[in-house]
């Protein structure tokens, strides 16, 4: 078992595909985790205000 | 199944079990797909250590497709039978699958380079997988464009069953059209999978692990436009009353 840990030839590609997923979806995941902040906020608010 | 989501309570008490286990199994099958593809599975004969791009950019190009099937499929849904949690699942799986379609896009363009000495050819494969990528932008932007929310969700339904004419394009691009840099079918295909089961095992992890990653934010977007929409609702009900 050795995988990318040994060098071998391309490898930076592969990282860089690796990093470029890691990017695309963690950015994703932060925008849902964001959307929803929002929307809970925004509910919460008019939650409040109904009660009034 | 669709009819029985259908209900808002019954999505809701669903989701409610379905996203931590969506959650905890893409955490689990991406974390073992990791170890089997970075550092498990040999390098390929031919391709070296690009053959691990492969555990990457094919199960985001399968998402890519399927989840354009099923928002398809959901905008179907919401302007035959008008039903609001289609076009909520609808809406909500077009950034999920623009991003993955976008994934499988550069890292293709990635893995190209090496394997083909170029970053991009206008071939069948590659320019359908752009349009595909477009497609979700289109739906995206026209939804963002248009003010009223019931022709926005008419408009975008229409031109996401539209744009389904592409799935097939993309699909059997490699056997319709000869001589093109992008390879054929390695896994579906009648006489089996063509790659060693020591590179498949990997793929195939990877593939439910990115799978029930794409359900897991699918189903919380779901779940944020719901409760946006009801706060939408208790904000006009209170504009309206003052």
């Amino acid at each position: 078992m050795t995988g990318v840990i040994e060098p071998g030839e391309y490898l930076e590609f592969v990282w860089a595909a690796y990093g470029l997923t890691v990017l695309g979806v963690g950015g994703l995941i932060a925008f849902i985790l964001a959307e929803r902040a929002l929307a809970s906020r925004h509910l919460k608010r008019e939650e409040d205000e109904a009660d009034k | 199944m669709i009819s029985y989501l259908a209900n808002p309570k019954r999505f809701e008490a669903f989701a409610r079990i379905a996203i931590p286990v969506c959650g905890g199994l893409a955490l689990l099958l991406i974390a073992a797909g990791l170890w089997f593809g970075l550092l498990d599975s040999p390098p390929d004969r031919y391709q070296g250590d690009t053959i691990r791009i492969m555990y990457v950019h094919v199960p985001a190009a399968w998402l890519g497709l399927g989840l354009y099937l099923a928002m398809a499929v959901a905008s179907f849904v919401y302007f035959i039978w008008r039903h609001n949690l289609a076009d909520v699942a609808a809406t909500a799986l077009a950034p999920v699958g623009a991003v993955f379609a976008a994934i499988c896009l550069v890292t293709g363009a990635i893995w190209g380079k090496p394997t083909w000495t170029v970053w991009w050819v206008w071939d069948a494969r590659l320019t359908s997988m752009l349009i595909q990528f477009l497609l979700f932008l289109g739906y995206i932007a026209l939804r963002a464009a248009i003010e009223d929310e019931r022709l926005a969700a008419r408009s975008a339904a229409i031109l996401a069953m539209v744009g389904l004419v592409n799935l097939p394009i993309v699909r059997f691009s490699v056997e319709w059209w000869d001589g093109l840099l992008h390879q054929g079918a390695t896994v579906f295909r009648a006489d089996g999978p063509a790659i060693h089961g020591s590179q498949l095992l990997p793929l195939m992890i990877m593939v439910f692990g990115f799978t029930f990653l794409a359900g897991w934010m699918v189903l919380y977007r779901m779940r944020s436009a719901i409760m946006s929409r009801k706060a939408g609702n208790l904000q006009r009900i209170r504009e309206a009353k003052a």
